[in-house]
């Protein structure tokens, strides 16, 4: 006699496992990456190799000793060695990635209990620890393949130069490694909308609000704004690259529609602070890992109402 | 004697005010950048401890019941006045870096928690000694948290560099974060091996004998009476 599978619910399954979201996030993030090789050389090449192999190492081992099932397949390593990579500087030293890629993987996500229990965006986490720890280092601006050391557009516009627009959008300036061309993080995100990996919201709250924000800011200080300043608030620094994929990681941003809004404009609002009336003149990565932080309570505020409860007497039951 | 070292032993392993009670955080997580600056801290605060614990512990039958908090911060804060004072006039440097955390002993929980939870119920001798051991606990501490926050962020120990040329400083160790890793990370090392020395819980059994059984929380015997 045939058996009956009896089963409980859910029956209907999506064949999308995190193996495969990882996997699209990485052919996004490829054209950016493979630019910044191109254009810093093989020595960013180098570094991500090294936080890669830093972050999974670190994750396989910390599996093995703590005798937990081993997760390294499903590529969440490979991802977060990958955007630290992304927002390095092709000149750090090389354990810079890999003191890096250990710290993102055992401190913010392991001792947290893994993918998806994490509360901050584990590569900026490593990237901000690695900031306040080496600043000197981490803020020394990358030689080009030239080998002369040149600002980055954000530095330019602050001391109030012109940026060329036809640079930022194909990213020959300095910068980290993914960072830098426009057009190449562009056909990552358009790759991520269409795959349906991402939702358009949070990046384009992020990058808005921050535009707005610093034009806000700048009139308050009584500055001029021009658009070639504006531009390059956009375009020229890690506003887009964090924006594409950073601010939209699963574990750390809101779920709800409304709440991927208010995360998008609190990052946008803390970039623009940071960079108009901070020291530093790049804040995306500050801005993102404290908006992590607030992602409960957006999530709890715009929490939607079940089907068939309306008003207050029905909460009140 | 045997009471003196279960006070000691109590105050240093097995209810250490910092990694156990987690109390005084504030000392512990602000002035711990330096190792030195953690066992100055401590010393203090162990001195402050043991003179407030005899003084209340000898006060505490005469202490109103009522006004007992009140009657609790005037001892404590006259003694943290002669440390203070003491302290500004024989270690300058120590005194400079320490700052406001030495005044706001006052305030220091692990001193009124042991005022109210031991001093104020027990003879003085024991006391004196249950304010020791809480002492040299948060000492000891606070030295270990110092050491650990300056070598890793400074390269020195007691303010000689012992590490060689090539490395590099984290100095997020030395700033408010750092204090937390080694804060969390020791607390763990200690859990761990404390958790490793208990013996291992009896793993419950059924017999199947529901009338002799006493586990209320069995769920197979309050079934069966429902049943009948």
């Amino acid at each position: 006699m045939k058996m009956l599978n009896v089963s409980i619910s859910p029956h209907i399954r999506t064949s999308r496992t995190t193996t495969k979201v990882m996997l699209d996030v990485i052919i996004a993030m490829s054209p950016a990456m493979i630019f910044g090789y191109i254009y810093f050389g093989w020595y960013a090449l180098l570094i991500s190799v090294l936080s890669v192999s830093s972050c999974v190492l670190t994750e396989f081992v910390y599996e093995k000793i703590m005798k937990l099932p081993v997760t390294i397949g499903d590529l969440s390593a490979v991802v977060t060695g990958l955007v630290l990579a992304m927002c390095l500087y092709s000149t750090s030293p090389w354990w810079i990635p890999v003191v890096g890629g250990v710290f993102a993987i055992l401190v913010v996500k392991m001792l947290f209990g893994g993918i998806g229990q994490n509360f901050m965006n584990p590569a900026l986490t490593a990237r901000c620890f690695l900031l306040l720890s080496f600043s000197r280092i981490m803020t020394a601006y990358p030689s080009l393949t030239d080998g002369v050391s040149a600002a980055t557009p954000l530095s330019m516009a602050a001391a109030g130069q012109h940026v060329s627009y036809f640079e930022m959008f194909f990213g020959t300036h300095s910068g980290s490694i993914g960072e830098t061309s426009t057009i190449a993080i562009l056909i990552g995100f358009a790759y991520l909308l269409i795959r349906r990996v991402i939702s358009p919201r949070i990046p384009l709250c992020v990058i808005g609000s921050t535009v707005a924000f610093v034009a806000l800011f700048t009139v308050m200080k009584g500055e001029t704004v021009t658009l070639n300043y504006l531009t390059v608030h956009a375009m020229g620094g890690g506003l887009l690259a964090g924006a594409v994929f950073m601010a939209t990681d699963y574990t750390t941003s809101p779920v709800t529609k409304w709440g991927r809004v208010i995360y998008g404009i609190a990052v946008g609002l803390i970039t623009a602070v940071i960079r108009c009336f901070g020291g530093s003149g790049e804040g995306i990565s500050f801005a993102i890992i404290t908006a992590n932080l607030l992602t409960p309570i957006i999530e709890k505020l715009t929490y939607p109402k079940p089907l068939g409860t309306y008003g207050k007497k029905a909460e009140t039951k | 004697m045997k009471k003196i070292l279960e006070r000691l032993y109590n105050g240093i392993i097995k209810e250490n005010p910092t990694f156990v009670l987690m109390l005084g955080m504030c000392p512990t997580l602000a002035v711990t950048t330096s190792a030195i600056n953690g066992l100055g801290m401590g010393l203090s605060t162990c001195a402050v401890l043991i003179m407030s614990n005899l003084i209340i512990s000898l006060l505490r039958k005469i202490i109103p019941d009522r006004v007992r908090m009140p009657a609790y911060i005037v001892v404590v804060a006259s003694l943290v006045t002669v440390v203070d004072l003491l302290m500004q006039a024989y270690v300058r440097g120590l005194y400079a870096s320490l700052g406001l955390y030495i005044p706001l002993i006052v305030v220091n929980c692990i001193i009124l928690g042991r005022a109210e939870a031991y001093a104020s119920k027990n003879p003085p001798f024991l006391s004196l000694f249950d304010g020791l051991g809480m002492g040299i606990g948060f000492t000891l501490a606070l030295t270990v948290i110092g050491l650990i926050r300056e070598l890793i962020g400074k390269g020195s120990v007691f303010g000689f560099n012992i590490m060689p040329s090539f490395y590099e400083p984290v100095s997020i160790m030395i700033m408010a974060p750092g204090a937390f890793f080694v804060l969390a990370a020791l607390c763990a090392i200690r859990n761990a091996v404390m958790i490793k020395r208990k013996q291992p819980l009896p793993e419950k059994y059924c017999t199947g004998h529901c009338a002799s059984c006493m586990d209320a929380s069995c769920s197979i015997g309050k079934k069966e009476d429902n049943q009948q």
